[in-house]
């Protein structure tokens, strides 16, 4: 318990709420970069070209099938070493989360779209709407609210996974978190328990309205 | 009278498998034709092609006299109302939006007219409580009368009924086909496909019966259904009935 003070020796607390702001702004960048490719991806995955398919399907399955963290490796390294080409941590990681949250993005635009009933489609060309219509009345709509609850869902993994930046130099909330304990090794011995304890509630107050908005949604949309 | 339908010599395959071989067939304005036959016979497949759901392998399809085209479907489908099996009322729009989307978006009538003319409708087929009700909250019933009123706000010059009862429980398939009742009674020019026997009986002016993409027979309703004069419709009538197995 006596330990817990180091959570608020100096300025500790700024360093770690800090260290919560390049997280967020890491996963914010790459969400938004994610939705925005991915819904562009999705429609791609929806058509029939056998070659878009085979591309997208490689892709889908390289991010599925690759861990993040070896992603970020040869991104980071990997560019450095072939290309010489040395990218800051923060650019790799956006690179990296992009990369994989667009194709799983895309993978869901792709099933939201093509679980739509087809007869929807039907009914609606059969009260004499055009396409552009159909799409803007009846299909989207319903494709947004299958989407927005796995969408979200997507969102949050993606907050969680950066913590594998701080393996490629970025200093985010983990690394400040683990900083903290390393310099207070001596004083405060325990106090990896409260940090980290620390850092669990700041994930859990970042990701936690999110999921709850999801739930909401999914509630509502039934 | 007019013909507000004409098909000539309709042609319909799929992967080299003949649907409707060479069907023809005049519907004149007000005249209810019902179509009967085993599955898969071509019954679905000539209504979608009526309204370019479908695209014909070969024949031509009048409305109005007017040639169906892909350049002119979108136009057509504006005058031929259709109501399918599975319901197909839009889940995210409540009952009045399904109903206005048709007249509002397609034919670019005024909003505030077409909801008064959708209350009178759902007041005519007993639903002027579910204005604002979401499809899952409707009995299946209760959304093939929505999905008929839906069809008839488009005014159409005809209706297209692909077995819309087929997928109703028994007790709710009477109260969609008195609606259908009392449209063929105010006039409505309809191609049905259904089942339902003595509802065909009942609303029919003539009765077709497909097999194998061919018109099997044709006739009025009280001659089809009981002095068929092809053995084939006659094996298919007899498909309905049955006898008692118990002796007496």
């Amino acid at each position: 318990m006596r330990d817990l003070a180091v959570l608020f020796k100096g300025n500790n607390l700024q360093r770690l709420l800090g260290g919560l702001g390049v997280t967020l702004e890491l996963s914010l960048v790459s969400v938004a970069l994610s939705v925005a490719l991915g819904l562009l991806a999705g429609v791609l995955m929806t058509l029939k070209n056998p070659v878009i398919r085979a591309a997208m399907r490689l892709w889908l399955e390289t991010v599925r099938i690759v861990p993040q963290l070896v992603l970020l490796f040869l991104v980071y390294f990997g560019m450095a070493k072939a290309f010489n080409l040395q990218l800051s941590g923060e650019a790799a990681a956006v690179i990296v989360f992009t990369f994989w949250g667009a194709g799983e993005m895309g993978d869901l635009v792709r099933g939201a779209i093509t679980s739509i009933p087809v007869h929807q489609r039907e009914s609606s060309a059969a009260l004499g709407l055009t396409r552009g219509q159909t799409w803007r009345y009846v299909l989207l709509p319903q494709a947004a609210r299958r989407l927005i609850p796995q969408a979200i869902n997507l969102a949050t993994r993606m907050i969680k996974t950066t913590s594998l930046v701080m393996l490629i130099g970025v200093v985010e909330v983990l690394k400040v978190g683990s900083q903290i304990i390393d310099a207070a090794r001596y004083d405060a011995p325990q106090g990896a328990v409260w940090v980290y304890g620390a850092v669990f509630f700041l994930y859990f107050f970042a990701c936690w309205p999110i999921s709850l908005a999801a739930g909401w949604l999914e509630k509502r949309w039934a | 009278m007019e013909n507000v339908l004409e098909i000539r010599n309709l042609k319909k395959s799929f992967d080299g498998n003949g649907v409707l071989d060479g069907i023809s067939l005049s519907v004149r304005e007000g005249e209810v034709i019902v179509v009967v036959g085993p599955s898969g016979c071509g019954k679905s497949t000539l209504l979608r092609c009526v309204n370019g759901l479908e695209q014909p392998d070969g024949g031509e399809i009048l409305l109005d006299g007017k040639p169906i085209s892909a350049g002119n479907l979108v136009e057509v489908r504006r005058q031929i109302g259709m109501v399918f099996q599975s319901y197909d009322l839009f889940p995210h729009m409540d009952v009045l939006e399904n109903l206005s989307l048709g007249p509002v978006k397609a034919l670019k009538r005024p909003k505030a007219q077409v909801e008064e003319e959708a209350r009178q409708a759902l007041r005519r087929v007993g639903l002027e409580d579910k204005l604002h009700a979401l499809p899952r909250q409707l009995s299946g019933g209760q959304k093939q009368r929505v999905a008929l009123v839906r069809a008839m706000m488009m005014h159409p010059r005809m209706l297209l009924l692909d077995e819309i009862t087929a997928a109703l429980d028994p007790e709710m398939v009477r109260e969609v086909l008195n609606v259908v009742l009392d449209l063929a009674r105010d006039g409505m020019t309809m191609l049905i496909v259904t089942h339902e026997m003595r509802f065909a009986e009942a609303v029919a002016d003539r009765v077709l019966f497909l097999e194998n993409g061919n018109i099997v027979e044709e006739g009025k309703p009280a001659d089809f259904f009981h002095h068929p004069t092809t053995e084939r419709a006659r094996q298919f009538l007899d498909t309905f009935e049955f006898t008692s197995v118990k002796k007496p």
